[in-house]
C-alpha cells in the first residue's frame, strides 16, 4: 500500500540527511571538516532556494518521544536554544512558522495507519539542536513553514517506515512540493574527551569504512538500499540511533533507488561521522532494489500495553482498548469456560447489561461481549452494533443512517411511496463509514484495525464509481480485504451498507 | 538557606536519595509553579515524598547535590556554574503534565570543587557557563519533590552516556569515582549536603497513556519481570548490603531496563560511601510502567 497519488498531487522535491551536530551553525570554520559540512548546508541551501519548495518536514532522531510520536502544533515556536553537550559553543535563538494545518494531517494519517501520534502546542516546548541547525542553515530567513516529527524511542523498523509513510500520505495529500529532512548524524562514536578541532575526524576506522559504504550507495541514489541496509550497518558501526532516519527518509520518499544523490559533505565532528546528502527524484536514475526487508504498512506492533500488562506476546494479554466514551453499553466480557489457568484480567468497565451469550469452547479461552452505542444509528432489528469474539469484532451491517434523526445523508433513494429518488451516493458512503467507526471506537478499536468489509449496493452500474473513489480515500491505507455485492434492496431507503471485521483491542 | 559554614563542622553528606523524577508526580501535587492541573493520582509516592520531607525538616542543608538522566552528557561529566537560572521547563515527553517555572540559585563555588576534584581523579569534567542554558526537567522534579520551597542552592551533574557508550561495568567505574570526587568536594567545601540520585527503577515505560493521564486503573508495572528485579533492588538497599547492589547492578540495568544506567544511583551509593546501614524505603509506586523508589539514607551518626 502506498499512498493515494490521485488524491493531491503533494509530492517530494528533495530529500536530505543531514547531521545533529551544532558545530556548522555555531562554529563553521572550527575545522575543515565542520567547514566542508558547513559548505555543504550551503549547497542544499541553494537547491532549496531554486526549487522554492512550499514546505519542509524535518524528522530528528535527537528529538525523543515515548508516547507514540509527537509534532510540533505549535504555529511559531520560539525560544532561545542551548546544547546540552555544546552549550560553550553559543545560544540558538529561534522563532519560525510551523504548517500546523500539514501536520494535523500526519497525525490523522498516522492514526489510519495504526500508530498513535499528536500534535504538541506549548510554549517554550523544546526542540532539539538539529532540527533548529537543519531549520536555520537551510532557511535562515525562516521563509519556509516547517513541519517537524519526533522519533519514538521504542520505535523500531515497522513503526518507522510506517510513521514515513504518514507522511508521505499527507505530502500528497497536500498537493504540496515538500522538502524532507532526516536529521541523524551516520554514526555517533563521540570522543569522550573533547579533541582540538585540528586533530578531528571519525573517531573509529570501522566507523568510517562503514559510513563510506552507504555513501557510495546514497551517491548513486540508492536512498532505499541503505535503508535495507541499516540492520547490517548498525550491527558493524556506531549506528545512530539505528539509522532510523534513513528508514523514515525512505519511506517518505517512495521506498525505491528512483534518485539522483549527491553526498554534498561527509566529516567526523567530535568522532561523529556526519554527513550532508541530496536525493532528487529522478525516474533516469531508477535502480532495482538490491535488498528485501519486509515492507509494512499499517503499524501492528508494540501498542496496548496499559491494560493488558506485558507488553503483547503469544502468552499475554492483548493490546489494550481505546477509551470508551460514556455513551456506549459494553456487556461485561464472559470468559469461556477452560481447562487451563483462569485469565486474570479484570473485565471491562460495565456502564449498562446488555445480552450476552456464552459458547462452551473447552479448550480455549474466548470472551463474547454484545456492543451497543447510541453513537450510531439505532438498529432496525434485534442485534448489537456490535460483538467482539475473542481478539475479532464483528459489526451489524452499518447503514448511512443518523443517530437519533435517522436523516440519509445524501438523500433516500425512494420516497415513501417507493418513487425512485436521485441521492449521491458518495455522501451516503461517507455516513456509513463515519457509523463504522463511531461503532468502532464505542468498541475500543478504530478504523485502522479494520480487517475486511463486504459491502452491498442495490445498484451496483450506478454507484460503484462513486463509493469506490470514497472507500479508496479512507480504506486505500489501511488495506482491509473488500468484497463488494449487488443486491436487490436494503431494509431502508438506502443505497449502501457495510459488513465489517475488525481486530479487536484491549482484554475481552 | 542556611549560610555556608566557614569552619567547623566540617563538610558532610547530611543524607542521601534515590529520588526520582516522573513528572506526573509534580503534576498530580499541582503546585503553583506548574500549569497543568490534575485531581489526583501516584498518591502513594507522592507521600512517600511528604514523609521523606518530613523527616528532613529538622536537618540542616546547605546544598542539594543532585545528578540527573536527563542531561545526559558524552564528553565528561558537567556541571552548572551559573549563580542563578530562571526559566520555564517542559517536560519533551510528557509536555501536557509539566510545564514548570523554575527560579533557581546554584552554588557555584562547590560546583567549582565537584570539578577540580573529578578532574584529579582523571575524569573529564566540564562547567556548564552558558546563561541561557535550560536546568533539565529531571533535576528540577527532583529537587522539588525533595525541598519544594527551593530555599537552598543547588548543584546539578550531568548523566554521562559511558554505561551506552562502552558497557555497563565502564559507566559503573566512571559514576564510582565521580561519587567519591562529590564526596570529596562537599567535605572540603565544608558543606552539609543533601544529595539526590534522580532515577527511577525499572524503566520500560508504556508508549500509550489513557485519556486522564491520572486514571490510576491504567497504572501498573510495565512487566512482572521489572517487578521481580525492583523488589530484589529494594531488598538489598533496606537491608544495607548496596556493595552486592552495585555488584548486581550491570544485571539489574540489562535485566530491568533500568535507568541506573544513567548512573545516579551508583554515584550515589558511591558518594555515601557505600553504605551497610539499611536505606529508608519512603514508597515504591509506578508511573506508566516504570518502577520507582524513593529511598533515604541517614548515616548513623546523622542519625543521632
Amino acid at each position: 500500500m502506498t499512498a493515494n497519488p490521485s488524491a493531491g498531487g503533494g509530492r517530494v522535491e528533495l530529500a536530505l540527511l543531514l547531521p545533529r551536530m551544532p558545530h556548522p551553525l555555531l562554529c563553521p570554520d572550527a575545522s575543515p571538516g565542520v567547514a566542508a559540512l558547513a559548505a555543504g548546508y550551503a549547497e542544499a541551501r541553494r537547491r532549496i532556494a531554486e526549487l522554492k519548495p512550499d514546505l519542509i518536514v524535518i524528522y530528528s532522531v535527537a528529538w525523543h518521544s515515548i508516547l507514540g510520536h509527537l509534532l510540533q502544533g505549535d504555529p511559531r515556536p520560539t525560544w532561545t536554544h542551548v546544547d546540552e553537550e555544546f552549550h560553550a559553543l553559543g545560544s540558538i535563538p529561534y522563532s519560525f512558522p510551523v504548517d500546523v494545518p500539514f501536520t494535523e494531517a500526519v497525525v490523522a494519517a498516522a492514526g489510519r495507519r495504526g500508530l498513535h501520534a499528536r500534535t504538541v502546542n506549548y510554549r517554550g516546548f523544546p526542540i532539539d539542536t538539529g532540527t533548529l541547525v537543519a531549520k536555520r542553515l537551510l532557511d535562515p530567513e525562516d521563509a519556509l513553514p516547517a513541519a517537524i516529527v519526533s522519533c519514538n524511542v521504542y520505535a523500531d523498523r515497522a513503526e518507522t517506515i510506517v510513521l514515513g509513510k504518514a507522511v508521505g500520505d499527507a505530502i500528497v495529500a497536500s498537493g504540496k512540493r515538500v522538502v524532507v529532512v532526516a536529521v541523524s548524524n551516520l554514526t555517533s562514536r563521540v570522543f569522550a574527551r573533547p579533541v582540538p578541532f585540528d586533530q578531528d575526524r571519525v573517531s573509529s576506522r570501522q566507523d568510517d569504512e562503514w559510513n563510506h559504504k552507504l555513501l557510495e550507495l546514497f551517491a548513486e541514489g540508492r536512498l532505499e538500499d541503505v535503508s535495507q541496509l541499516a540492520r547490517s550497518f548498525a550491527g558493524q558501526a556506531r549506528a545512530d540511533a539505528k539509522l532510523k532516519g534513513v528508514w523514515w527518509l525512505a519511506a517518505v520518499a517512495g521506498q525505491h533507488n528512483g534518485y539522483r544523490g549527491d553526498v554534498l559533505a561527509y566529516a567526523g565532528v567530535q568522532g561523529a561521522g556526519c554527513a550532508i546528502v541530496a536525493l532528487r527524484p529522478d525516474a533516469t536514475a531508477a535502480a532495482q532494489l538490491e535488498f528485501d526487508e519486509d515492507d509494512v504498512d499499517v503499524f501492528r506492533g508494540d501498542r496496548g500495553v496499559l491494560s493488558g500488562g506485558p507488553a503483547p506476546t503469544a502468552a499475554a494479554a492483548p493490546p489494550a482498548p481505546a477509551p470508551v466514551p460514556a455513551s456506549s453499553k459494553i456487556a461485561p466480557a464472559k470468559p469461556i469456560p477452560t481447562t487451563s489457568r483462569p485469565a486474570v484480567a479484570p473485565p471491562a468497565p460495565v456502564a449498562a447489561a446488555a445480552p450476552v451469550s456464552t459458547q462452551s469452547i473447552a479448550t480455549q479461552s474466548i470472551a463474547t461481549a454484545a456492543i451497543s452505542t447510541e453513537t450510531a444509528p439505532k438498529p432496525v432489528g434485534a442485534y448489537p452494533h456490535a460483538r467482539r469474539v475473542g481478539e475479532l469484532l464483528y459489526l451489524s451491517g452499518v447503514g448511512p443512517r443518523q443517530p437519533g434523526t435517522n436523516a440519509i445523508p445524501g438523500g433516500p433513494i425512494r420516497d415513501a411511496e417507493g418513487r425512485p429518488l436521485d441521492y449521491d451516493i458518495r455522501a451516503q458512503t461517507r455516513a456509513v463509514i463515519e457509523n463504522v467507526r463511531r461503532v468502532l471506537v464505542a468498541s475500543g478499536s478504530e478504523l485502522s484495525d479494520v480487517l475486511d468489509v463486504t459491502v452491498f449496493l442495490v445498484d451496483m452500474d450506478r454507484d460503484f464509481a462513486g463509493y469506490n473513489e470514497v472507500y479508496n480515500e479512507v480504506f486505500g491505507p489501511i488495506g482491509a480485504t473488500r468484497t463488494t455485492l449487488a443486491i436487490r434492496a436494503l431494509p431502508t431507503p438506502i443505497a449502501v451498507e457495510f459488513k465489517v471485521l475488525a481486530a479487536a483491542r484491549g482484554p475481552a | 538557606m542556611s549560610a555556608p559554614p566557614t569552619a567547623a563542622p566540617p563538610g558532610r553528606i547530611v543524607a542521601g536519595v534515590l529520588a526520582p523524577h516522573p513528572p506526573h508526580l509534580v503534576y498530580a501535587e499541582n503546585p503553583p509553579q506548574n500549569e497543568p492541573r490534575a485531581e489526583c493520582g501516584w498518591e502513594v509516592l507522592r507521600w512517600g515524598y511528604e514523609r521523606l520531607r518530613r523527616d528532613y525538616e529538622n536537618k540542616v542543608f546547605d546544598v542539594i547535590v543532585v545528578h540527573s538522566p536527563h542531561w545526559k552528557t558524552t564528553q565528561g561529566t558537567h556541571v552548572l556554574a551559573v549563580p542563578e537560572f530562571k526559566g520555564l521547563s517542559v517536560d519533551p515527553i510528557f509536555p501536557h503534565l509539566f510545564r514548570y517555572t523554575y527560579d533557581l540559585r546554584v552554588d557555584v563555588a562547590l560546583a567549582e570543587a565537584i570539578l577540580e576534584e573529578g578532574r584529579a581523579a582523571g575524569l573529564e569534567m566540564q562547567a556548564m557557563r552558558n546563561p541561557d542554558f535550560r536546568v533539565d526537567y529531571g533535576a528540577i522534579i527532583s529537587c522539588h519533590l525533595s525541598r519544594p520551597a527551593w530555599d537552598l542552592p543547588i548543584v546539578v551533574l550531568s548523566s554521562n552516556r559511558a554505561h551506552f557508550d562502552f558497557g555497563n561495568e565502564v559507566g559503573e567505574q566512571l559514576q564510582v569515582r565521580l561519587g567519591e570526587a562529590t564526596r570529596r568536594a562537599i567535605e572540603k567545601t565544608g558543606r552539609r549536603a543533601l544529595v539526590l540520585a534522580s532515577n527511577s527503577l525499572s524503566h520500560r515505560h508504556f508508549t500509550e497513556e489513557p485519556a486522564i493521564p491520572e486514571d490510576m486503573s491504567h497504572e501498573h508495572i510495565y512487566h512482572h519481570g521489572q517487578y521481580l528485579w525492583d523488589m530484589r533492588v529494594i531488598g538489598l538497599m533496606r537491608a544495607g548490603k548496596t556493595r552486592q547492589l552495585i555488584a548486581e547492578m550491570p544485571d539489574f540495568i540489562d535485566g530491568a531496563i533500568s535507568e541506573c544506567k544513567d548512573g545516579s544511583l551508583t554515584w550515589l551509593l558511591s558518594a555515601l560511601g557505600f553504605p551497610e546501614y539499611p536505606g529508608e524505603l519512603y514508597g515504591y509506586g509506578t508511573v506508566i510502567g516504570t518502577g520507582n523508589a524513593i529511598v533515604g539514607w541517614v548515616p548513623p551518626v546523622e542519625a543521632k
